[in-house]
């Protein structure tokens, strides 16, 4: 059983045809990379499995979305509920203005989580899985707002872990972060990989190749080539997944 | 030197410039300069009148001398009156023309209607008061309805302050609570509310600068002649400030002898509302720093 499971998925915005009919399974505990050029869909891919689509009044979707061969889309199955399970890290960090403490109890205290025990293990455990623990651990009080761009997105990592999902999506988490901080992310996502499902977005093929083990290209809306990552970029079957990883357009 | 520069026309740009600013900066002067005359005038005419007694007792003789007390108290009920009932409504409509509503006709209808009613001359408010308050629902001339009234003319000011509060947070906030399963409820109330508050604070006590100076909407629905004694109930008429200005200085038993009474009155008015600006300028850079910090 896959862990997430796209059939024969399309998605419209207005008259955009943004996904033209992808079909693509993703395993358990594994680092998937999204790779493309601007505007190929793979954003818009990564948020069908949260359902942040469903933001966007003009989207349409058709076909089946699958966590664990349950039909996200389906009535039955409530959108929080979906969200606990599948988190997400986004471009820019986005840390709430409140404290760091308060910014990773926040998805606990929203799912109704009160025992005050309880949210400060949870507190101390994601900032210790996103590493960054030992930077904050004395000024947990302190505002967000205070800390690098680098530690605002661990701290959203840490945020989106407090409410242990099983699944991680994340889109260009490194896109506007420094040379040394995205070297921390990068190995903060080698270390999630055995408890978590890892779906990241990213237009860097150096980190594609270096975080992943299943990659897949998308052109235009179109999944054109998936498969494990060395193959991707050793031997890849199609000339135009060649021609993106060696820089010939994008 | 380039060819593309014809000779004299860097010079020519720089006098054109200086011109231009030139023009501007002698306009701004300008309007500088009469806002400083009014509060000048009101200042040199109205000082002498401001003592302890003025402030805190009533008028006495026909309103030719003693103080202000009632009308001060009187204002203060009307700002705080019309600020009950109008922030948290108009704040709850704000949240929900913003947070809630999605872009279309109804909401365009809306916007207009709010922007309408943000037009409508206060004397107009004062009639509708009236008709309304006084009479149909029999409120009587009262605190409360004089209180409703301002409060309905401030409301469409809160309803846009508000929204334009909230739509002045970052969408990246929503977006990033929505998806750790926050309701949106929850997400208006603990994480987009805190980040516009300062700004939603602003447009109230800003409000509340506009409120305590209108005379028209008050006229036909709480202010009194002269009455010196303070209210009870909701249901007493009350002095106000801009009402009794305007009865000394046009109506009162003896004008001239009134004069001094009238500049204090204006510059007891004025302070109000400057006092009230400036408290709004300050909340705002406080909370801006808090923010960013």
């Amino acid at each position: 059983m896959a862990k997430l499971e796209t059939k024969g998925v399309d998605l419209y915005y207005g008259d955009n045809h943004a996904l033209k009919n992808i079909s693509m399974q993703i395993d358990a505990n594994t680092v998937t990379a999204l790779i493309g050029p601007s505007g190929c869909g793979k954003s818009t891919y990564l948020r069908l499995f949260n359902r942040m689509n469903d933001l966007i009044p003009s989207a349409r979707i058709e076909g089946e979305i699958l966590l664990e061969d349950k039909d996200i889309y389906e009535k039955k199955f409530p959108i929080d509920i979906l969200r606990r399970e599948v988190g997400m890290v986004f471009q820019k960090p986005n840390p709430f203005p409140k404290t760091i403490y308060e910014n990773v109890a926040y998805g606990l205290r929203v799912n109704g989580i009160k025992d005050k025990k309880f949210i400060d293990e949870r507190v101390e455990t994601s900032l210790k899985q996103a590493t960054l623990w030992e930077e904050v651990k004395d000024k947990l009080r302190k505002s967000a707002m205070e800390l690098s761009g680098g530690q605002q997105q661990r701290l959203c990592i840490a945020r989106a872990l407090a409410i242990q999902p099983s699944v991680v999506l994340m889109d260009e988490p490194t896109s506007a972060l420094d040379p040394l901080s995205t070297h921390k992310i990068e190995e903060l996502i080698f270390l999630l990989k055995d408890n978590y499902t890892i779906v990241i977005v990213t237009h860097n093929m150096q980190q594609a190749a270096r975080v992943s083990n299943k990659t897949a290209f998308f052109y235009l809306g179109e999944l054109i080539e998936y498969d494990d990552t060395n193959t991707i970029f050793t031997k890849p079957a199609k000339t135009m997944t060649q021609n993106y990883i060696t820089g010939r357009f994008g | 030197m380039s060819a593309l520069t014809p000779k004299g026309n860097s010079t020519r740009k720089r006098i054109l410039q200086i011109v231009g600013f030139g023009a501007f900066r002698a306009i701004t002067g300008f309007v500088v300069a009469v806002l400083f005359g009014i509060l000048f005038f009101i200042f040199h005419e109205g000082l002498p009148a401001m003592t302890w007694k003025f402030i805190t007792s009533n008028p006495e003789n026909g309103m030719t001398e003693g103080g202000i007390f009632p009308a001060i108290v009187g204002t203060g009920c009307l700002v705080l009156g019309s600020m009950l009932f109008a922030f948290p409504i108009g704040v709850m409509s704000g949240i929900w023309l913003n947070e809630y509503l999605k872009d279309g006709y109804l909401k365009r209808f809306i916007n207009m209607m709010t922007n309408n009613l943000a037009g409508v001359p206060s004397v107009v408010f004062g009639l509708f008061g009236m008709a309304l308050f006084v009479n149909q629902l029999k409120f009587g001339d009262s605190i409360l309805a004089g209180s409703l009234t301002l409060g309905l003319l401030a409301l469409p000011v809160i309803i846009r302050t508000t929204e334009e509060a909230l739509k002045s947070v970052d969408d990246s906030y929503r977006i990033a609570s929505l998806a750790l399963g926050a309701s949106q409820w929850q997400t208006v109330s603990k994480v987009v509310l805190p980040v516009a508050f300062p700004n939603i604070f602003t447009g109230l006590i800003l409000s509340i600068g506009r409120v305590s100076g209108e005379t028209a909407p008050i006229l036909f629905t709480v202010a009194a002649y002269f009455l010196p004694k303070l209210p009870h109930s909701i249901f007493d008429q009350v002095m106000a400030l801009p009402y009794h200005l305007y009865v000394i200085s046009t109506s009162g038993t003896d004008i001239e002898k009134s004069r001094v009474i009238a500049y204090g009155t204006a510059l007891v008015l004025i302070c109000i509302v400057l006092a009230s600006n400036i408290l709004a300028g300050f909340i705002r850079r406080y909370y801006t720093k808090k923010n960013k910090t």
